[in-house]
């Protein structure tokens, strides 16, 4: 079924475009539950998908819903679901099986304070859980970054993309400040290419052999050791080929910022300020999160005077800049937690006392 | 290989739905009766190359080593929700979901009430032994007050665990299920009735009607710690006592 693409700017919050663009790159079976502030991107789905002949089902928990989405997986069915921090917290389980199986999904996470049931405003705190694989066992999610409406929707369809081309859960890693803020985008395009699942997904043994997916391996010559290979292989191909990252006025800059998602806004506006102080400050914008730009980094903040990680958290990226740069440059941090923005003025206070 | 004799009629054979392989079940296991069941059902309605099943977390996790069928393990408790992205996306083909007692009345109540109530059109299989048997032996939901297991060495406190839940009766407060019937594979002309439950089971969901559910009682001879006959006797006595066979809906 086609979907028309207009062209032209459109005004959606970011959680309605989460779900827009998912129906542009071909989501048919969407599986929600309620959570603030990602809610919108359920209603959406709910009234959309019947128009596109997709299928909107509201789960008893965020558990069936990444179970269902787990199922439509193995069927090779395009799928998503979407939640927010305490409801992903419960969808690890999901996430550490589809990894176990190999099954391709997009999961959105619109993150809000924590820990615990936290409050419902945009945070960062779950950078832990996205990237270190929040689930037991040794896997990683594709875990995309976005920092405004437009984005948000670009790599929607790309996530899908990505997930069908490796075979793996991308997730997209938003908060609820994204999700809830309103802003002009133009909508993207349908992906280019469409991955052919007909040798692994499960639709009846009709002449073939029958198959199973998985994820117990209890026998040493199909062990699960052997899994593990394979996924670390694919996961090295993955940080090969698929990191992205933006760098914002780092030609000549002399100190650099290091922020993902909403943070890198606030610090994108604090550079500016800066920039026409005459302070020479770049920004260092990491969309992949995992695979994690630690060379692209290394190699623009090797020779800076100062980097600082900015984040709605208490420093969770800052360990990856750390490993990423080592004892080579002064790293220092500024976070705010429990869902509040981070400031403008902060951000440029602590520039300026080193500049 | 199979000898033919000449003018002989062949009254009995293994299911091409079955796998030719050896089992892994304990002697005496109610599991390798039920399999049987559902892939002769499977063979009749000619509905092998067009079934998915869905493995549950319990001693019955390796059913997908004894079909000859598609098949998708889910993770302990899921199978009713991975059965229904299942066939949301493949809504012209067969989804069975294989569970035990732990599975779907403690850990997965929950998927199995919502997927029930939902009428989704599919059709689970729920083999009731009163026992957790992959684990070694664990109170099950279904433990009979005063049953000894190893989490429940004195024997079943009602008090302190509560009286075991019968599934088919919960079920059957919701409006969507179509079929429900309780039955149990303790001896041959039970195993009869329960091929009769099972055929109507799948066939609901081949004829697109809704959610059908089959529950057998199944002996545990292993972790009850009882020989073959014992457990079948423990079943046609103790079980069917507490958990009533029958149909309970056929609509």
């Amino acid at each position: 079924m086609r979907v028309a693409v207009v062209a032209e700017p459109v005004l959606m919050r970011g959680n309605e475009a989460i779900a827009e663009a998912a129906i542009i790159a071909g989501c048919r079976y969407y599986f929600a539950y309620p959570i603030t502030p990602q809610n919108e991107i359920a209603a959406y789905m709910a009234r959309r998908m019947p128009e596109v002949g997709g299928t909107f089902l509201q789960a008893e928990s965020e558990i069936a819903s990444i179970n269902m989405v787990f199922g439509a997986a193995a069927a090779g069915g395009r799928t998503m679901t979407s939640s927010s921090s305490p409801g992903i917290s419960l969808k690890q389980e999901g996430l550490s099986y589809m990894a176990g199986t190999e099954l391709p999904a997009v999961v959105v996470n619109m993150m809000r304070g924590g820990p615990g049931l936290g409050n419902i405003a945009g945070s960062q705190g779950d950078y832990f859980q996205a990237t270190k694989g929040g689930g037991h066992g040794d896997y990683h999610m594709i875990v995309l970054a976005p920092a405004s409406v437009q984005e948000l929707a670009a790599l929607t369809v790309d996530a899908f993309e990505l997930s069908d081309r490796y075979r793996i859960v991308t997730m997209i890693l938003g908060d609820g400040y994204l999700g809830q803020m309103s802003e002009s985008l133009v909508l993207p395009e349908p992906p280019s290419k469409l991955y052919d699942k007909s040798s692994w997904i499960l639709d009846g043994a009709a002449g073939r052999d029958p198959r199973t997916i998985a994820s117990l391996r209890l026998k040493p010559e199909d062990g699960v050791e052997r899994l593990n290979l394979r996924l670390q292989e694919k996961y090295r191909e993955i940080e090969a080929e698929e990191i992205r990252f933006e760098c914002f006025q780092c030609q000549d800059a002399e100190v650099l910022l290091v922020a993902f998602g909403l943070a890198a806004r606030v610090c994108k506006a604090a550079v500016n300020q800066l920039r026409s102080a005459g302070v020479r400050v770049g920004l260092f914008r990491p969309i992949t999160l995992w695979p994690f730009p630690y060379g692209e980094l290394l190699q623009r903040a090797g020779r800076m005077k100062k980097v600082l990680v900015v984040e709605m958290n208490a420093g969770q990226m800052l360990e990856d800049v750390r490993l990423a740069l080592g004892d080579k440059v002064r790293i220092e941090f500024y976070g705010r937690m429990g869902a509040m923005l981070v400031e403008e003025e902060e951000i440029i206070k602590r520039i300026r006392k080193e500049s | 290989m199979r000898s033919e004799v000449a003018g002989a009629k062949r009254v009995f054979s293994r299911p091409e739905t079955l796998a030719d392989v050896p089992t892994h079940y304990c002697p005496g296991c109610g599991h390798g009766i039920i399999h049987r069941l559902m892939a002769q059902v499977v063979d009749e309605l000619g509905m092998r190359e067009k079934t998915i099943v869905i493995a549950s977390v319990g001693c019955s996790v390796l059913i997908y080593n004894y079909m000859n069928a598609d098949s998708l393990e889910a993770a302990h408790g899921r199978a009713p929700a991975v059965a229904t992205g299942v066939k949301r996306v493949r809504p012209d083909r067969l989804v069975i979901s294989y569970q035990g007692d732990g599975d779907l009345l403690a850990i997965g109540t929950a998927e199995t009430i919502h997927a029930a109530n939902r009428g989704e059109n599919i059709t689970i299989l729920f083999v009731n032994n009163a026992i957790y048997g992959m684990t070694g032996g664990q109170m099950a939901p279904t433990s009979l007050a005063g049953q000894k297991t190893k989490t429940s060495p004195y024997g079943r406190n009602p008090a302190e665990a509560g009286m075991p839940i019968r599934a088919c009766e919960l079920l059957n407060t919701l409006e969507a299920p179509v079929f429900i019937e309780r039955c149990s594979v303790h001896d041959v002309p039970h195993i009869l009735k329960a091929k009769r439950a099972t055929r109507k089971a799948i066939e609901n969901q081949v004829k697109g009607r809704g959610f059908s559910f089959v529950e057998y009682l199944s002996m545990c001879p292993t972790n009850w710690g009882m020989s073959s006959q014992a457990a079948a006797d423990w079943v046609s006595t103790e079980m069917v006592s507490y958990y009533p066979l029958g149909n309970i809906r056929d609509r």
